[in-house]
């Protein structure tokens, strides 16, 4: 998978003049899409993720309706232009393990039990890759989620973290994923400091993985932040002029 | 339905259980099940194994095959892993196209693979950009009573450390054996309550909220982690784990897995 060649670190410095600790700049904008009952648009760095959530609403099929809670169903989706080499059409092996373990990032917050035998449905889009897109892609749908008024306990947060030449760093991009020795993506509920999502793949000592944990779970209170402001900025206005 | 009620009632007593310090089946909360690898079991592969971890059963078959390299890899040889829940294994096992968690198994032990770098795929290059073997890992769950993970990624390291190379098949010559330079070792915990037990059979499978499998090395390096199910884990709860994964993956590497 390596391929010789371009220095990724450089004085200090990464490729695109982040430092080791320092998240790609990130975009976050609320209620976007029309027809969706909650949307959100989020870029981190070159990533473009497009959430719409529909729900909660009748569960079709029906034999796969839960009595005693709503479903969550969660599907990642990479555009076929997103990526340099074009991506097939429809899901494929990694995207059907990232659809699940995205959901399970995003399901302790949700208050299932109070809508029994419905479906809350989460769409992701991915409409250009940088790596790190299932990260993006849950920040983008925990903002979706409370834009469509779904009742949480929190919102979630995601990052990667990963290492590069010998060095911890956050946030990955794609020259650094493909070259790099290790990948941590992670998903936290900052509220309670509870980690939703967690998988690693390379090769990471002990101390480096407390490191990137701790890197990454600061870096998810930092995105908290922006998801918290952007969902205010939105609604501020619409609630009797409303507070902060 | 009826087992659906009876699952209900059975969480509630395996939690019941664990929270007065027991296990169902008498174990320690750090204990594995009795664990059995058996080597070289199917002729026609070119390596296998068969792990018990109590009544979980998988067996692990590796096949070799010329095939062309990735266009992004052409010195490398080809690794894919993929995983079959027969339904024989368990009454919730569909026949079918792989579900998610088929495909989560499959990964997870892949990735676990392809992190510890066990497998040299340089080696396996016949001629770049024509000729590599393709190495297929595939998982055949046989008897599914909980952590099917951790039985598979034995089950695949254990293969692989008796796989041959099928030359004379392909009228090739070169090295008989696939060199296997690392012993990566998957171990999966779940928390039920506040406490943290390892290799859950599959009344703890079902009584948890959360499960984590952390992959280590002969080094003690990590080489994948995969955290899974329908609550969260704490930071400090997933250090301690990861220390519980390394230490256990110790001890199975060494028991099972020879002085590689």
């Amino acid at each position: 998978m390596k391929e010789e060649g371009i220095e990724l670190i450089k004085d200090g410095k990464r490729l695109d003049g982040r430092g080791f600790e320092e998240l790609r700049p990130m975009k976050i904008e609320v209620g976007v899409l029309k027809r969706a009952d909650g949307s959100c648009y989020f870029e981190m760095g070159n990533n473009k993720a497009l959430a719409a959530v529909y729900g909660p609403r009748e569960m079709h099929p029906r034999h796969l309706q839960n009595a005693k809670t709503a479903v969550v169903n969660y599907r990642y989706n990479m555009a076929p232009f997103s990526v340099d080499e074009r991506k097939r059409p429809g899901p494929d092996r990694r995207s059907v393990e990232i659809s699940k373990v995205s959901r399970e990032a995003i399901e302790p917050v949700i208050l299932k039990e109070y809508y029994p035998k419905t479906a809350i449905d989460i769409y992701v889009e991915l409409l250009q890759s940088d790596a790190g897109t299932r990260t993006a892609g849950i920040n983008a749908a925990s903002v979706a989620l409370a834009d469509a008024g779904i009742p949480m306990r929190d919102l979630v947060s995601s990052v990667a973290v990963g290492k590069i030449e010998g060095e911890v760093v956050l946030d990955l991009n794609a020259a650094e994923d493909n070259q790099g020795e290790a990948d941590m993506p992670l998903a936290m509920v900052t509220r309670t400091g509870t980690i939703t999502m967690l998988q690693m793949d390379g090769r990471l000592t002990k101390d480096e993985f407390e490191r990137g944990l701790k890197l990454a779970t600061n870096a998810c209170r930092e995105i908290y932040e922006l998801q918290r402001t952007a969902l205010i900025e939105k609604y501020s206005g619409s609630i009797g002029g409303g507070e902060e | 339905m009826g087992i659906e009620v009876m699952e209900d009632i059975r969480k509630d007593y395996v939690y019941d259980l664990i929270e007065s310090g027991k296990r169902v089946d008498g174990r320690g909360f750090r204990d594995y099940r009795e664990i059995s690898v058996e080597r070289d079991i199917i002729i026609k592969a070119e390596g296998s194994a068969l792990v018990k971890l109590g009544d979980t059963s998988v067996l692990v078959g590796v096949k070799l095959d010329i095939g062309e390299p990735f266009s992004d890899t052409p010195n490398k040889g080809v690794l894919m892993t993929n995983t079959e829940l027969r339904p024989g294994a368990s009454p919730d096992f569909e026949t079918g196209p792989p579900n998610e968690n088929s495909v989560e198994l499959a990964r997870v032990v892949d990735r676990g693979i392809r992190g510890s770098e066990a497998i040299d795929l340089e080696k396996l290059c016949i001629e770049e950009g024509e000729k590599v073997w393709m190495t297929f890992i595939d998982i055949h769950a046989l008897d599914n009573d909980g952590n099917l993970m951790d039985a598979a990624a034995l089950g695949a390291i254990a293969s692989l450390l008796n796989t041959r190379i099928p030359n004379e098949r392909y009228g090739l010559t070169g090295e008989d054996t696939l060199s296997i330079r690392d012993t990566p070792v998957a171990v999966t915990m779940v928390k039920i309550g506040e406490n943290i037990l390892v290799d859950p059979n599959l009344h703890e499978e079902n009584a948890a909220t959360s499960r984590l499998t952390v992959i280590s090395n002969a080094d003690g390096t990590v080489s994948g982690m995969q955290k899974s199910g329908s609550e969260g884990l704490k930071e400090e709860e997933i250090v301690e784990m990861v220390e519980i994964g390394i230490e256990k993956a110790g001890e199975i590497r060494e028991k099972y897995l020879g002085d590689k």
